[in-house]
């Protein structure tokens, strides 16, 4: 008797956890979740799932670790073209991509997205030291920002635009995440915001890792911590290889 | 088909490595050159980071050079008391050089110095060598006797040594100090400096022209081998694959130019090396001088 009791008071707290109101509404998940640099690797394409309820917005963005970044800027010295002024950035995303089911500007106040960094228009890049600070005006400064981050989107590294969220029925949706072979290695965070109304109704991080592995780890790993061995062996890998092209065409 | 590059830290495709590799190895070969100062901009032009090919190229050299080195000892077309002598002053020029090599690059000046070197260098020697050449050309036409070598202040320098394959009696200083110039370009600019050291041996020195080809690559295997040890040391950008890929097209065509190298007169291989290296001092000139589409460069901070 008792045992039914028990069983019952299990199934009603399922059930009321499942009810839309107090749930969790938001589950992500990704194809994979790391990112292997191998010997063939030429970028990536990862799909991220998820399921919300479908008469919210969707954002999903993904930066890289954060580094500091030196922009120069080419200045005309005597005919030729030489690295003039330089600021250098602080805590700037080595990757970041943005992807939304409708333009984000539609959905998104401006002080949520200031707040959580939504769009190249909140990313906060601030310079390093407050010597370049003090000596550069709003106007060269802004312009540094914007050469950042266009140079960025060149390189593949930042969306030049933001890429789609796709709806499959009323609450299952996905987007592509594309990473070009040029990629920093790190632990990248997949933010993923449910919008209704105007306010965050959830979100969701996922850590999704980038890493060389195999071969190109150890060649890496190995040049790193046995920096005169690896020279050594680079010189003697070509001697034979010099050495060896010779014997063979001796013979041929 | 592409590969990853560990040190590089981006993708490229096999057949381009392996083309460039053998291209240059072949004009290596054909004019006992390393060929570095086509290769280096060549690299930086296909999206490898400047640092990791001027430190790889001199990997790179290493192979082909030995590869070259060989053909040339087999004809006896080697003064390895010259080789010594240029060594010498190319260990102590290559050390200063690398260690310049990372100051420069602190000082946010590394690309431009480079480039203007090649524009410096490529332009003096290339447009010297055209001169020569054409004027020997238009000598053994008209089969008028060559030019009797002329005594000057050269020879009234100390520590006189006979070189017997060069068949020259010239103070020790002279190939020191070319070797000490060549080594300071090498790690800077990324090339084994055969386009300065075979004008200067031949022109400065007075060698004849087939035991130059094959002593400047004897000198060029050991300075660029020591670049290489150094820059792995220092700022460990040699990446192994890629040199790798570089030498496997690089030695085959090394070969192969030899063998064609052999059947050029003197003159014509100095007419057709100093058109060479004028269309790359051109190309780096007008490079410097156009109006850059991105006016911004990135680099990673932190100094």
């Amino acid at each position: 008797m008792m045992k039914i009791l028990y069983s019952l008071i299990i199934l009603l707290s399922v059930l009321t956890s499942a009810n839309p109101a107090t749930a969790r509404e938001l589950s992500v998940d990704l194809s994979e979740d790391v990112v292997q640099i191998t010997a063939g690797f030429d970028g990536s394409e990862l799909l991220l799932f998820g399921a919300a309820d479908g008469m919210a917005d969707i954002v999903v963005i993904v930066r890289g670790p954060i580094r500091d970044e030196l922009v120069r800027r080419q200045e005309r010295v005597m005919g030729v073209w030489a690295n003039g002024a330089e600021v250098t950035f602080e805590n700037v995303p080595s990757y970041y991509f943005i992807a939304s089911n409708r333009p984000f500007e539609e959905f998104i106040p401006q002080e949520i997205a200031r707040e959580r960094q939504i769009g190249y228009q909140e990313m906060i890049l601030t310079p390093k030291d407050d010597i370049a600070k003090a000596a550069l005006d709003d106007a060269t400064l802004g312009t540094f920002r914007d050469a950042l981050i266009r140079v960025k989107q060149d390189h593949g590294l930042y969306g030049k635009k933001a890429g789609n969220v796709h709806f499959i029925g009323d609450n299952l949706f996905r987007t592509q995440l594309r990473f070009p072979n040029n990629i920093p290695v790190g632990q990248y965070a997949v933010d993923v915001f449910v919008f209704r109304d105007g306010r965050i109704a959830d979100e969701h991080t996922t850590i999704l890792g980038v890493q060389k592995f195999g071969m190109e780890a150890e060649v890496y790993d190995f040049a790193h911590r046995h920096a005169l061995p690896y020279g050594v062996l680079a010189i003697l890998l070509a001697a034979m290889a010099g050495w060896f092209a010779n014997i063979i065409f001796r013979k041929g | 088909m592409h590969i990853y590059l560990p040190i590089a830290e981006i993708s490229v495709n096999i057949f381009l490595i392996l083309g460039l590799g053998g291209g240059v190895g072949f004009l290596s070969g054909v004019f006992g050159v390393g060929g570095g100062f086509l290769m280096t901009p060549l690299l930086i032009f296909i999206g490898i980071p400047p640092a990791v090919a001027v430190a790889t190229e001199a990997n790179q050299i290493v192979a082909s050079s030995v590869s070259g080195v060989l053909a040339h000892w087999k004809r006896g077309n080697v003064d390895f008391k010259m080789g010594f002598a240029l060594l010498f002053g190319g260990v102590i020029g290559s050390s200063v050089g690398v260690w310049l090599f990372a100051l420069l690059r602190g000082l946010g000046q590394l690309d431009l110095v480079i480039k203007l070197s090649y524009v410096v260098f490529l332009g003096i020697i290339g447009f010297l060598m055209l001169i020569e050449s054409i004027n020997a050309m238009r000598r053994s036409r008209n089969h008028a006797p060559p030019k009797r070598r002329a005594h000057t202040w050269m020879h009234g320098l100390p520590f006189k040594m006979r070189f017997r394959r060069s068949r020259l009696y010239i103070s020790a200083l002279l190939p020191i100090s070319i070797g000490i110039l060549v080594g300071l370009l090498a790690a800077i600019m990324g090339v084994g400096g055969g386009f300065v050291m075979v004008p200067a041996m031949i022109y400065l020195l007075g060698m004849p022209t087939a035991v130059v080809v094959g002593t400047s690559l004897f000198q060029i295997i050991f300075v660029t081998a020591n670049v290489t040890v150094l820059q792995a040391v220092n700022t460990q950008t040699v990446d192994v694959v890629l040199a790798l890929l570089l030498l496997s097209g690089g030695v085959v065509g090394a070969q192969v130019g030899a063998r064609v190298g052999v059947k050029l007169k003197g003159e014509q291989l100095r007419g057709l090396l100093a058109l060479m290296v004028l269309i790359v001092c051109a190309k780096i000139s007008y490079d410097l001088m156009v109006t850059p589409a991105e006016l911004f460069t990135l680099g990673r901070g932190g100094h």
